[in-house]
């Protein structure tokens, strides 16, 4: 687990970790929305909204489109690469625990002697 | 590594270099993963996690037995080589359910780099396999629990991380 890994997530639970936040979020993952959009079904203001998709966006969790004059958000949700993140971070903790497992246990062979008499 | 190697962005690969024997690393790594595995984060069964089994042939079942005694299959072994290498097959969706029409490889290979010390190799790969599901977890995302359900596991391996096991508890 590198520590940027570490506060990418922390970011991100901390960017859902908000009600609101939350509810745009959720809004969004039904389909890409406008900021006048969310702030239309949700009693919250248009700056509110923005502030809140900008948190969404700094976290990885959310991106913009441009599509004409409009900016739409979506989820930033490709799926592979938020699995292989999952599984990157799986190993490096497996990985890690199975190292130190590994070594106590070479160890332990290495001086099974001294281990009994203790 | 001889084999062709996966595209970088449908792969996950890590090298870690222990100290221990190459047969002693690959012991832990194969029939002894439950003292290693980060239980109980990471099962899919409704109980707690007993036991992690990998069946040392290939063909050999890859499951999770629950303290209720349900074994719960994660996938098969599709290479044995001991104390070289192995392939396993993971079949655990996103959800980490099984999910049989899923066929991603972990290849883990074992390198003596002295009588000591051996390098590990560890290529998790086929993730493109999870394309195909990415519609339905597109479809997830916008019900309750699918996003949730993947940050639980985010979290769980965050927090995870920060348990490390204590070198006194082998089990020689």
């Amino acid at each position: 687990m590198t520590p940027a890994k570490t506060v990418l997530q922390a970011r991100r639970f901390a960017a859902l970790g908000d009600p609101t936040r939350l509810q745009v979020f959720k809004l969004i993952a039904r389909a890409p929305l406008s900021v006048a959009e969310v702030a239309a079904r949700l009693p919250v203001s248009r700056p509110a909204v923005s502030q809140h998709l900008k948190v969404l966006a700094d976290a990885g969790l959310v991106q913009r489109d441009s599509a004409g004059t409009r900016n739409l958000y979506r989820p930033h949700t490709d799926g592979i690469a938020t699995l292989r993140d999952f599984i990157d971070s799986l190993w490096d903790v497996g990985l890690a625990r199975f190292k130190a497992q590994a070594e106590a246990l070479a160890r332990a062979r290495a001086a099974p002697a001294a281990k009994e008499k203790k | 590594m001889n084999a062709p190697l996966a595209s970088a962005a449908h792969a996950v690969r890590k090298t870690v270099t222990v100290a221990a024997p190459i047969a002693l690393a690959f012991e832990v790594f194969t029939a002894r993963i439950e003292s290693w595995w980060p239980m109980p984060s990471h099962h899919i069964g409704d109980a707690d996690c007993a036991a992690v089994v990998i069946e040392p042939r290939v063909g050999g079942r890859w499951y999770e037995r629950g303290t209720n005694g349900v074994e719960c299959v994660w996938g098969q072994v599709l290479v044995w080589e001991p104390a070289r290498r192995v392939v396993l097959v993971w079949q655990l969706d996103a959800q980490f359910k099984f999910d049989p029409t899923l066929h991603t490889e972990v290849d883990v290979r074992f390198t003596a780099i002295d009588d000591r010390t051996t390098q590990v190799d560890l290529e998790h790969r086929g993730l493109e396999a999870y394309g195909a599901a990415e519609l339905a977890m597109r479809e997830a995302f916008g019900s309750p629990n699918g996003w949730n359900g993947m940050l639980d596991h985010f979290a769980q391996v965050a927090g995870s991380a920060f348990v490390a096991p204590s070198a006194d508890h082998a089990q020689p």
